[in-house]
């Protein structure tokens, strides 16, 4: 049953030293689908992806990928994987389309199907104006999409992507999200690591919560906020000395299990938007003017603050240069 | 990205597998696009031309009257027009030791952009990505030997021994190239980042290349050092460049050099670049093996 799954990987324990990275991590990706692997920085999931995809061999453990083992079988395991990390590693210095025939012959693929392959990504990925310059003048954007580009060069069935839009501006990470909906339409499964639980939301089918290499939850996203709660109504009143008799006012709607902050008022509700209405119809009744009112689903943050103790994208703690020592310390 | 657009879904066409595997292939593959890439890097390259020539120019004009070449007056017009003559197989051999440097700076640098990482998740040869990185290295010093060539002839060195010689002398300087950029291949592979590899990385080519006979005849140097620059592969294949160009080669007619390895310099350069290439070619596939981005 091992071998059914794109990714199957068992009590993976990776040590470096005296750090554990993993810790008897356990990892399923059925075929098809996108499983996405979330945790703050150093959290193991970069190891993970580095083992599946043959890079460091694990401590302890077994992992199987598109059904090979990735240490006894890594030649084939490599032929079934494309690899996308969040350095564009792209050689600079080679246009758009020298890089993509490199990977392409690199996998031995007949050089008549490179040509065409490449010419194919490149329009695929808005390249062609692009293809004959180096890759040193393309914007983050565009290296981020020749860097997935050379991936697909022999059409795996399996793509690893490591952070793959870590450091991109909303709109190219925007693009990026369309193309790899679309990889995943045509049939591609897709392990993906994160740090931004909006793209974890966005992609994933399936979503696998690791801290201090180990699983700490999984499910779908809807799933994974049920089991913090369901929804919170956050209402802020304008006059911050009414937000006491507001308070009151509300406790009927929140169960008595309202919070307070300045003017803010929120708490947990059942029934959906039509409690929307019975909020404002109580303020209104003692005259107390509403500044803000939503009702907010929870997020994935408040999913992993809940699960962690710790928020995800909290790396500053005892870091204070986090962008330089994060290439660094990557486990 | 434009979303009506689909890729093609047949099953993408590779090529059969060669009789003696993917190696040689993937080599040249790798080979081509360091070249490549080499070329787009003007200010590299520049200073890879540059460099040696003004060496030339500063020890035939500067230095040059202050080293005294056995056969001619100290000081005297033949002095000097001997001393470039004698300079030029010096330069050679230093810039060609030099050719390390791109290899441990290049694989330092793949290695901390994550291109080595990239080149390991692929079914390629593992030990392609650097038989292909030495081999680019040593045949752009082709292009250097040639720019190099062409100043000295302008400051009076001439090839007086044959082409056939000459040919030969060329063949031996690129294979010590070859085999200093295994030894360099391995020092960028095991310094922590690329700014070790342009500083640390490359110290050691220095003690190489000027403790040997390539600008001075060692006879002057005290007894440790002139034993070390005698079996320093450097001279010998300097020595055998002098020979085979049919240039000064440092010694009076009839007075043969002490060391073995300075009495048989071709034989020596050739031994020395096998026994250096066995050693540092499987410890730095090793190492390209067990490295990871840092």
């Amino acid at each position: 049953m091992a071998k059914e799954d794109a990714v199957h990987a068992e009590g993976l324990v990776k040590e470096f030293g005296e750090v554990t990275a993993l810790d008897g991590l356990d990892l399923v990706v059925p075929r098809g689908k996108v499983v996405g692997l979330l945790g703050p920085n150093g959290s193991g999931k970069t190891t993970t992806v580095r083992i599946l995809a043959t890079l460091l061999k694990p401590t302890k453990g077994v992992a199987y990928v598109n059904g090979f083992n990735v240490e006894k079988q890594s030649d084939q395991v490599r032929h079934s994987i494309g690899l996308t990390g969040q350095y564009a590693a792209v050689d600079e210095f080679l246009t758009g389309r020298e890089n993509l025939r490199m990977f392409g012959d690199l996998y031995h693929l007949a050089p008549a199907y490179v040509k065409d392959r490449s010419e194919e990504l490149l329009e695929w990925f808005d390249l062609s104006e692009a293809a004959d310059r180096p890759a040193k003048t393309y914007s983050g954007g565009m290296r981020r999409r020749l860097d997935l580009a050379s991936s697909l060069i022999a059409k795996p069935s399996i793509l690893f992507l490591d952070e793959p839009t870590t450091g991109l501006d909303p709109r190219s990470r925007l693009g990026l999200w369309g193309v790899i909906e679309s990889l995943v339409a045509e049939g591609t499964t897709v392990l993906l690591t994160t740090q931004y639980l909006e793209e974890a939301d966005k992609l994933a089918d399936d979503i696998v919560v690791i801290d201090h290499g180990r699983v700490i939850a999984h499910g779908s996203a809807d799933a994974l906020k049920d089991q913090i709660g369901g929804d919170r109504i956050e209402v802020s009143v304008a006059d911050l000395n009414r937000a006491r008799d507001a308070q009151v006012v509300l406790g009927p709607i929140f169960g008595g299990e309202s919070l307070i902050t300045d003017s803010l008022i929120s708490g947990p509700v059942s029934g959906g938007s039509t409690v929307l209405v019975d909020v404002v119809r109580l303020l209104d009744s003692q005259n107390i003017a509403i500044a803000d009112l939503a009702l907010r689903r929870p997020t994935l943050d408040d999913v992993f603050l809940s699960l962690t103790g710790h928020g995800a994208e909290d790396e500053s703690v005892g870091n204070p240069t986090g962008r330089s020592k994060r290439g660094r310390n990557k486990s | 990205m434009s979303e009506v657009k689909t890729l093609s879904t047949s099953a993408p066409i590779a090529m059969s597998r060669p009789l003696l595997g993917w190696t040689f292939h993937d080599s040249v593959v790798i080979a081509r696009s360091t070249i490549l890439a080499s070329f787009r890097i003007p200010e590299a390259l520049f200073f890879q031309l540059i460099q040696p020539v003004i060496f030339v120019l500063l020890f035939a004009y500067v230095f040059g009257g202050a080293i005294p070449i056995p056969g001619a007056e100290p000081g005297s017009a033949a002095d000097s027009s001997l001393y470039r003559q004698y300079l030029m197989p010096g330069i050679f051999g230093q810039t060609v030791a030099f050719a390390a440097a791109a290899s441990t700076v290049g694989l330092a640098e793949a290695m901390q952009k994550g291109i080595i990482d990239r080149y390991k998740a692929l079914p390629m040869s593992q030990s392609a990505a650097l038989i292909g990185n030495t081999l680019a290295n040593a045949l752009r010093q082709i292009l250097v030997l040639a720019v190099l060539s062409i100043t000295g002839y302008i400051v009076g060195w001439r090839i007086n021994d044959g082409i056939l010689n000459a040919v030969y002398a060329y063949l031996l300087l690129l294979l010590f190239a070859y085999t200093v950029t295994w030894v360099g291949a391995f020092v960028g592979l095991s310094v922590p980042n690329t700014e070790t590899a342009n500083t640390a990385g490359l110290i050691w080519i220095f003690p190489l290349t000027f403790l040997s006979n390539a600008f001075v005849p060692i006879d002057s140097l005290p007894g440790v050092l002139k034993a070390f620059a005698a079996f320093n592969p450097v001279s010998s294949l300097v020595l055998a460049t002098r020979e085979l160009f049919g240039n000064p080669t440092g010694y009076a007619p009839g007075a043969d050099p002490e060391f073995w390895s300075l009495q048989h310099p071709i034989l020596y350069t050739i031994i020395s670049c096998t026994v250096v290439i066995g050693i540092f070619a499987p410890l730095a596939i090793r190492k390209y093996r067990s490295v990871s981005r840092r």
